[in-house]
């Protein structure tokens, strides 16, 4: 399974579009974790994101106390759609392209190469939590550099538990991509799927199961991305100190209960993934 | 005759109410080139596929050196291109040998030698979206020669290549071989096939038809005569031959015997007085007798 890692992991770093999507991701929640905020605070200005809030809270948000749940905020939706993109590119790509048989007729056998590609997978996903948290780190002690407030970084504990549910969140959606990937075996279907379940279906049934449906809830707190904002809730409710969570960050779950739940996905998205790798034909 | 490295036993695979492949069992024997023939459509390539573990059987079975087909034991000594070579667009001929070499196990300083091989070193650093189509078939063989296998499992390699490249990879397949390699090779260059294999294997409709050695497959050797007169020399020549093994067909006479009867058809000609103006060896291509072969299956189905 070493050689199958290291294929893939060679694959996914000469591939532009897992640059691409980091990017992305990154730029993202600089946008709106950082760049939104505390220009908001500067000019005085209140934009969509910060309308009604404390300017102080504002501020707070970008400061390194509010680390982990800066950094966490957009990973239940955004970074989550495209962790999901992610892991449907490198597995569906591999029908699209044929290259799953190439890699299948060398020496590992199946599950080995399957193993393979969820490792590297699971290693780009940390990558990707570690490079936001990095590069937020930096981007917020600037700012209190620059605002002359303490560099209070949250401690080693708190950074740990922050990154493993960041690790979980994208793990999640991206072996859900990879799944579909691998049961559609192509990418078009998998990430038009996966995005409208991300951004859509999810949004659609918690605000239906809190308005007009509450008969709903159970079924609510069993949906992937609920447990992902409930997961990011625990770890700042209501939102942190700026007091506005971000988009899917909801209260719905406890914090256990929806890191259980995560990963009892990951294992069920990996388990189902193998056995469609294992049993069909490769034609 | 040695160790058989492909076995095949009443190899079947049915696709819905479809039988791609109908019973088939044949076996490649160690440092053999075996060709593999057949129509479109024929089952060659569900066979191989099956033979490298991509397609499950719907019955029969299969052992490729002494293993499960697909299992990591026959695939680390078997190099595979079926059908078309598939590689990362995105990524360089090296990178993607480098990626196979790792699923392989093998070292990276392998790679290399294999573009080398298939005279690709200089072009190693393109982007394989932009080879032609040669130069796709020619990576394609050098990542299945990067694990130096014993047995090669090669589906149409001269596909997309100019007369040069199919020279030379007719020339590499034929060193493999006599290096000790066995290739088990599907083609429909039946010419290529008739220079290159030891041993063929027909199938059509999904069925083998015949598994035998080229000089078999193609039968006794015959001798064309033209004389004058035709007629007294055909009397003549089917009391030397034997009545029935002589046959007039295009104002010529087709004699079922040996080249080395040359000699005594000469000599009963010239003795009768009849004038010999053309004596000459009769071979059957391979090609005469696929068509003769897959045409008769055609028409019974």
């Amino acid at each position: 399974m070493i050689g199958s890692f290291s294929a893939e992991i060679l694959k996914l770093r000469k591939r532009p579009a897992t640059w691409v999507l980091l990017g992305v991701a990154l730029a993202l929640t600089q946008l709106f974790g950082y760049l939104l905020p505390y220009s908001s605070w500067l000019t005085s200005d209140q934009n969509f994101q910060t309308q009604g809030l404390d300017p102080q809270s504002v501020l707070a948000g970008t400061l390194p106390g509010e680390l982990v749940p800066t950094s966490l905020g957009g990973f239940p939706v955004f970074a989550g759609a495209l962790a999901l993109i992610l892991g449907a590119l490198a597995t569906g790509s591999e029908y699209g392209w044929g290259t799953m048989q190439t890699a299948l007729t060398q020496r590992p056998g199946r599950l080995a190469v399957y193993g393979g590609k969820l490792l590297a997978l699971a290693a780009s996903t940390l990558a990707i939590v570690l490079a936001t948290f990095a590069l937020n780190a930096a981007v917020a002690g600037v700012i209190a550099t620059v605002e002359s407030r303490p560099l209070d970084y949250p401690s080693l504990a708190e950074l740990a538990q922050g990154i493993g549910s960041g690790w979980l969140i994208l793990g999640m959606w991206c072996g859900l991509g990879a799944l579909l990937g691998f049961a559609f075996r192509g990418i078009a279907l998998p990430i038009g799927l996966g995005v409208v379940w991300v951004l859509g279906v999810e949004n659609l049934v918690s605000a239906v199961a809190d308005s007009l449906l509450t008969g709903l809830r159970p079924l609510r707190d069993l949906l992937p991305g609920v447990n992902a904002g409930s997961l990011v809730w625990s770890l700042a409710p209501g939102g942190g100190s700026s007091g506005e969570p971000p988009p899917g960050v909801i209260d719905a779950v406890t914090g256990g209960r929806a890191a259980l739940a995560l990963g009892v996905y990951v294992a069920a998205f990996a388990v189902a993934g193998a056995a469609l790798v294992r049993r069909r034909d490769v034609v | 005759m040695g160790e058989q490295l492909v076995e095949t036993d009443n190899l079947s695979k049915t696709y819905g109410a479809i039988t791609a492949v109908d019973r088939v069992s044949l076996s490649v024997w160690r440092g053999e080139v075996y060709g593999f023939l057949g129509p479109n459509g024929a089952g060659k390539t569900t066979t191989l596929r099956m033979l490298a573990g991509l397609v499950r059987p719907s019955g029969g079975s299969a052992r490729v050196l002494g293993d499960e087909p697909g299992s990591p034991p026959a695939l680390a000594r078997t190099g595979v291109l079926i059908e078309a070579p598939r590689f990362y667009p995105y990524l360089s001929g090296r990178d993607n040998l480098r990626v196979v070499a790792r699923y392989a196990g093998v070292s990276d300083r392998k790679v290399e030698g294999a573009l080398e091989t298939v005279d690709l070193a200089g072009r190693g650093g393109d982007r394989y979206a932009g080879y032609s189509l040669g130069m796709k078939q020619r990576l394609g063989v050098a990542a299945a020669l990067l694990k130096d296998p014993e047995l090669l499992i090669l589906d149409e390699p001269t596909n997309g290549l100019d007369p040069a490249g199919m020279r030379d990879m007719r020339a590499l397949l034929r060193d493999l071989g006599e290096r000790g390699h066995t290739v088990l090779l599907s083609s429909h260059l039946l010419g290529e096939v008739q220079q290159l294999c030891d041993r063929v294997g027909v199938i059509s409709g999904g069925r083998l038809l015949a598994e035998s050695t080229v000089d078999d497959l193609l039968g006794q050797a015959g001798l064309l005569v033209r004389a004058e007169p035709m007629e007294k020399a055909r009397e003549i020549l089917e009391r030397l031959v034997g009545e029935g093994n002589a046959a007039v067909a295009d104002g010529a006479l087709r004699l079922r015997t040996g080249p080395e009867q040359a000699g005594r058809v000469s000599r009963a000609l010239a003795d009768a007085g009849v004038t010999l103006t053309e004596l000459r060896p009769l071979e059957r291509s391979l090609e005469e007798v696929f068509l003769e072969m897959t045409g008769t299956e055609r028409t019974e189905r």
